[in-house]
């Protein structure tokens, strides 16, 4: 118990000194992430939009595959994209691994399938009527697409929070490509195991409310900007 | 829904109880009788390598079949299994760490008997074969040289910044050199072992590593030993036993402790040891030497 309050106290430490090290960690975890969510985003929304409308082969079979994917474990996503990274690997040239570059990747991968679930589920009930509603104004491939948004706003939003906590949250895809290297890959997750490694669990917790600070934060935001839509 | 409950839970059972005999991988020789004694759990933190070197595997089982006791092990960092042991999360420790434990010891954290030496194997420098800044030429036997030498070239080196016993020893040999490594070269990867040796084999760069781990993984298309046997014994890495001290809390199994204890340092395990590895590597991973 006595870890926990330490934790706390340590969290506001760290948090008004500005301690350096924790805030590189925060700003890369942050940057990983927010690219993921915003590429997942731009593929997620039009490929979900674009599954719900048309119905085609094997829809429900490709629908069964997404759903499995959104509760694919991170470090499994991790351990296929640094094979395909790997020196020896498909695309081994590009020399990725250890790269942010790689551990946006492995996230996008992570988040997309859930961004396109949701969204697809979101559009369940409501796709024939927007369909309806495009034809009587005439509107053309990318104004529907643009209906379609609009109309499905709630779930999409809803969507782009769980990508983004899944994102942030998960230390297996970002230890395994990324491998924590200090300065240059290190997020929250893969520290905090790192510090739970080293025994140093006051400092680690602090991290980990400095996290759930942020989830908090950037929660917030999505849902407000929900609200003002709404009203 | 109750009956399938209930279905599942006995199958479950049925699963745990199948898969006990297989668990227990022990010599033909050794295993005197088919029932054994229940004597409870002991925890035992200890190191990554002895642990991923398939030592423990190797000679866990006789303990536990001789004793009764089912062992716990807790692979983590020196400096973790040392702090689980300071906690009383832990009952003994099998640690290679040798400063730390000597302050574990003096702060009163050990049972009576303190530190005792099991055995040692040591620390090798790898790099990959085309040895960038020539360490294998030069200063095949001086770690202090080598080190010197790839921060001059500023060629990749993979610290594990864990503090783990082995991340201890590389700093004493950068403190030995007077240089405090940094910049782009000096990547400080915060994992285990393992994971380090992998990516200096991916980054194609230097890292000092235990021999144990080295060798169970078997990284030698690229990488290979640059530097080992320091004629200093800089590179000498001693494991020791130490039982937690029983008044931490009342949950700790010190007599299962003082039994595990006595066993790694009796006579046949200390062969045990001594001769693991033989079989799969042509030569063995430890040295035993406890007195």
């Amino acid at each position: 118990m006595n870890i926990i309050i330490e934790g706390i106290r340590e969290a506001f430490r760290l948090i008004f000194t500005l301690d350096k090290e924790v805030f590189d960690v925060v700003f890369l975890s942050l940057r990983v992430s927010l690219i993921s969510l915003f590429m997942a985003g731009t593929l997620g929304v039009p490929l979900g939009i674009f599954i719900a409308k048309h119905s085609f082969f094997m829809k429900d079979f490709l629908m069964r595959i997404i759903y499995t994917l959104m509760g694919m474990p991170p470090v499994l996503c991790g351990l296929v994209v640094y094979i395909v990274f790997m020196r020896r690997g498909p695309l081994g040239s590009l020399k990725l691994n250890y790269t942010v570059t790689v551990m946006i990747i492995a996230q996008t991968l992570l988040i997309l399938p859930i961004i396109i679930g949701l969204t697809v589920n979101g559009a369940r009930d409501k796709e024939r009527r927007i369909k309806a509603l495009a034809k009587t104004l005439g509107a053309d491939t990318f104004q529907t697409l643009k209906l379609f948004i609009y109309e499905l706003r709630y779930s999409i939003i809803t969507a782009l929070v769980s990508g983004f906590s899944r994102g942030i949250s998960e230390v297996g895809a970002v230890m395994i490509v990324g491998g924590n290297i200090e300065g240059k890959t290190r997020v929250m997750t893969t520290y905090i195991s790192q510090l739970k490694g080293m025994g140093q669990f006051e400092r680690a917790v602090a991290v980990g409310i400095i996290l759930l600070i942020l989830s908090f934060i950037m929660n917030t935001i999505l849902y407000n900007f929900q609200k003002e839509k709404s009203c | 829904m109750k009956r399938v409950g209930i279905g599942l839970a006995v199958c479950m059972l049925m699963l745990c109880a199948c898969s006990k005999p297989q668990e227990a991988k022990v010599p033909s020789e050794t295993r005197v009788s088919t029932e054994a004694k229940d004597a409870g759990e002991l925890i035992l933190a200890t190191t990554t390598s002895t642990k991923d070197s398939g030592l423990l595997d190797a000679i866990l089982p006789v303990f536990e079949e001789a004793t009764g006791y089912s062992v716990s092990v807790i692979s983590v960092g020196s400096g973790e299994a040392m702090k689980m042991g300071e906690n009383g999360e832990a009952d003994v420790l099998l640690v290679h760490s040798p400063a730390a434990e000597k302050a574990f010891v003096e702060e009163g954290h050990a049972d009576e008997d303190g530190r005792k030496d099991v055995m040692y194997n040591d620390f090798i420098l790898v790099g990959p074969k085309d040895d960038p800044a020539g360490v294998g030429a030069e200063w095949a036997n001086d770690a202090v040289g080598a080190f010197k030498a790839i921060s001059e070239k500023q060629s990749p080196f993979i610290s594990r910044s864990d503090e783990s016993g082995t991340h201890k020893k590389e700093l004493a040999i950068w403190e030995k050199c007077a240089i405090e490594p940094s910049g782009d070269w000096y990547i400080q990867a915060g994992t285990g072992m393992g994971a380090v040796l992998e990516m200096a084999n991916e980054k194609l760069a230097y890292t000092l590593s235990d021999r144990a781990t080295w060798l169970n993984l078997g990284l030698d298309e690229d990488l290979t030993i640059l530097c080992e046997k320091d004629e200093s014994g800089i590179l000498y890495n001693q494991y020791g036993v130490i039982c937690v001290n029983p008044e931490k809390n009342e949950n700790i199994n010190h007599e299962g402790a003082k039994e595990f204890q006595n066993w790694i340092l009796s006579e046949e395990t200390q062969k045990l040891i001594g001769e693991y590895g033989t079989e799969t590597y042509g030569a063995p991973l430890f040295t035993p030497n406890a007195q």
